[in-house]
């Protein structure tokens, strides 16, 4: 069963790289590489927790799917409020990417610790109460099963519903074409400006979601805050890993979860105990994956297999 | 562009590109957003955890200068600080996005760690230090190599590269705390062999080191062969091409002259400070730096400032936490705000909003 239970894992885990690639894939389609994302998926937790901790009072009286519903709303908006200040000041304000990204990453883990620590102190991490509500309907099981709950189905369907809008829209083309030139898209009358606020704050609200079914599904204890950061730069690997296509990051975040769990796994399957030391270079495994991908896509050139042409680069109209 | 659609409503603003803005009025931009951005966190620590602004402004100050011990400490943090980003700054001026800084020095403070366990007591103590010297800055010098060919032939994004050699650096040196420590408590304790030697002061080698290279790399970009060439691959590729630089040689070597600055910071961390190394030696200094050397616009010599800035923060915001109870997270929410003002404020150093009703110029 120890295989079945790895696989299940490596799913569920998966899913958080799911959620935040999903995100940055929009947002790196409208040409805007944000490193913010480990900070948006943390931030986007911590509010889905505050709202969770604001309903404990009411939790025999409201029903589950109001509950997970509020905090699912309290994540997106959150997590969309640091996109909105990302795009503010990259967009509007022409400031560099990279800098306000990383800038966000500490802005917002920031926000996490003290936001998350102050909730453990007061209480007693009381949101945890949520767990069996986000684990439905699998609350009962006893093995990997558990960690399929709601927020599993919303990330497989939002992946999907991205992937169509992207490339089966107008709507989406529109958007790959900021992200390929966006003095182009300008011309043709596409209000590139708008097109970018929309998919980024959209972008880092799915993102948000990562965070929050880290904790109130796969971890579900109160130290997990400390670890999204990790996993949200995972979910920026994930982006390049699978292309920029969310459909590949379906396939891609069960990969990144093999190999990210593989060795608590690898000694009960394989009937082997592994050197502790191994451990890092498991862990290792998922960037130079990375890596190799990154580096084979710009050797072979295909074109439906590059970044976005304009990711990183801020446009100005009076500047072409 | 307006003036040809006088048919249509005109948009409330619009954009233009300033011409070059004076320097004392770029640098008062620059002091106002920093004081705004003060102000604001004050009055939102005093609403959100009720803390007195002014008492918490002194203790900002005396978190740097309260004591001997802590001036030292600040300078200390500033030279490191500011090592990493002269490390990264000549990439940058050539648009090379290497955001691994954090990945290079940490191989940089590991190759130095490698040389104290295998030689360390083997070798005489000033031997030993260079030998780590050399070994730290072959090891940054390759990190950055890395990225950097495969960004040469194939024009692999480098962003992404880098990004990821962080994380490569940091499982490799969780690997090598495994193997090093047998008890496997990862944690190694401090090595008795391979100091800096010390002069004065503890760190004033250190601090002195960083001083003389600022210089060096300002005289390296602006006055030399190589920095021209740098400027000119970083302003546009084909400039470069056409006067017959060689783009991908420059690529290469400024990426390994970039590495193994960071790999020299790694050396300093190494063998003037922490004397051993654990998977935050750097402690997201990389990144901080990207921010430091960007908001001195890649200047050595301003970047000695933005560095001093961010420094002050840093240990204020900590000295905040500390005097007034609050979670150690704290400095970083304030850092991250007054980023996000300097960063905002280049806006109104290079562009200039011009409203509809004309004459009406925003700042």
């Amino acid at each position: 069963m120890s295989i079945v239970n790895y696989l299940l894992s490596a799913f569920s885990i998966g899913i958080i790289f799911l959620l935040g690639a999903t995100g940055e894939i929009i947002t790196e389609k409208v040409g805007h590489l944000n490193l913010g994302i480990p900070g948006v998926m943390s931030v986007g937790a911590t509010g889905g927790c505050i709202a969770l901790q604001a309903m404990y009072k009411y939790r025999d009286v409201l029903p589950g799917w109001l509950i997970v519903l509020v905090a699912l709303l309290a994540c997106f908006i959150c997590a969309g409020l640091m996109g909105l200040l990302y795009c503010f000041i990259t967009v509007s304000l022409h400031s560099n990417q990279n800098v306000t990204g990383l800038a966000l990453t500490t802005f917002g883990v920031g926000i996490t610790k003290y936001e998350m620590s102050k909730l453990t102190r007061i209480g007693a991490h009381e949101y945890l109460y949520a767990l069996p509500i986000f684990r439905q309907p699998f609350s009962d099981s006893t093995n990997a099963l558990k960690y399929c709950g709601v927020m599993t189905f919303i990330a497989l369907f939002i992946a999907i519903a991205v992937s169509f809008v992207l490339y089966r829209t107008k709507v989406g083309l529109n958007l790959r074409a900021v992200g390929e030139s966006a003095a182009t898209a300008d011309a043709v009358g596409i209000n590139v400006t708008a097109y970018k606020y929309v998919a980024t704050i959209i972008g880092s609200g799915i993102a948000g979601f990562g965070g929050l079914y880290y904790i109130m599904d796969y971890a579900g204890s109160q130290e997990a805050y400390l670890s999204i950061e990790a996993l949200g730069w995972l979910s920026v690997a994930l982006v390049i890993f699978s292309l920029w296509k969310p459909l590949v990051c379906v396939f891609g975040s069960f990969v990144f979860g093999l190999l990210y769990i593989a060795n608590a796994y690898a000694a009960s399957i394989l009937g082997i105990t592994l050197p502790m030391k191994l451990t890092p270079i498991m862990k290792l495994l998922p960037y130079v994956a990375t890596v190799i991908i990154l580096v084979l896509t710009s050797i072979r050139k295909r074109r439906e297999n590059q970044p976005p042409a304009g990711l990183g680069i801020t446009y100005f109209r009076e500047e072409r | 562009m307006d003036n040809n659609n006088h048919k249509e409503k005109q948009p409330l603003f619009h954009i233009t590109k300033r011409n070059e803005m004076p320097v004392w009025q770029a640098m008062s931009v620059r002091v106002i957003a920093v004081m705004a951005a003060l102000l604001l966190c004050m009055i939102l620590s005093f609403i959100l955890i009720g803390i007195n602004p002014g008492k918490m402004l002194v203790s900002m100050i005396t978190g740097s200068f309260g004591s001997q011990r802590r001036v030292w400490k600040f300078f200390k943090d500033l030279a490191v600080l500011l090592c990493i980003s002269l490390a990264v700054t000549p990439a940058f001026r050539m648009k090379f996005w290497n955001i691994g800084a954090e990945g290079q020095t940490l191989i940089g403070c590991l190759a130095s760690v490698a040389c104290i366990i295998n030689l360390g007591g083997k070798v005489s103590e000033p031997l030993l230090v260079i030998i780590m010297l050399a070994a730290s800055l072959a090891a940054g010098a390759i990190w950055g190599l890395i990225p950097a060919i495969f960004k040469a032939i194939w024009d692999t994004n480098e962003t992404l590269f880098t990004l990821m050699m962080n994380y490569i650096a940091t499982f490799i040196v969780s690997y090598y705390l495994m193997v090093w420590t047998p008890s496997g408590s990862s944690t190694l304790g401090a090595l008795k062999y391979g100091f800096l030697p010390v002069v004065f002061h503890n760190y004033f080698l250190l601090i002195l080191v960083v001083v003389i290279l600022t210089v060096l790399i300002y005289v390296y970009l602006n006055y030399s062969k190589h920095g021209y060439e740098i400027s000119v691959v970083g302003e546009s590729r084909r400039t470069a091409l056409y006067i017959g630089i060689n783009v991908k040689k420059v690529i290469v070597r400024t990426m390994a002259l970039s590495g193994a600055l960071c790999g020299l910071a790694g050396f300093l961390i190494v063998s003037a400070l922490d004397h051993s190394i654990t998977t935050n030696s750097v402690g997201g200094q990389g990144f901080t730096a990207i921010m430091v050397s960007w908001l001195a616009k890649f200047n050595p010599l301003a970047m000695a400032g933005t560095s001093a800035l961010i420094t002050f923060l840093n240990q204020g915001a900590s000295q905040i936490s500390t005097d007034f109870n609050i979670d150690s997270a704290f400095p970083n929410i304030i850092v991250g705000i007054i980023i996000f003002f300097i960063i905002g404020c280049e806006f109104f150093i290079y562009y200039k909003v011009n409203f509809r009703h004309k004459g009406k110029e925003a700042k």
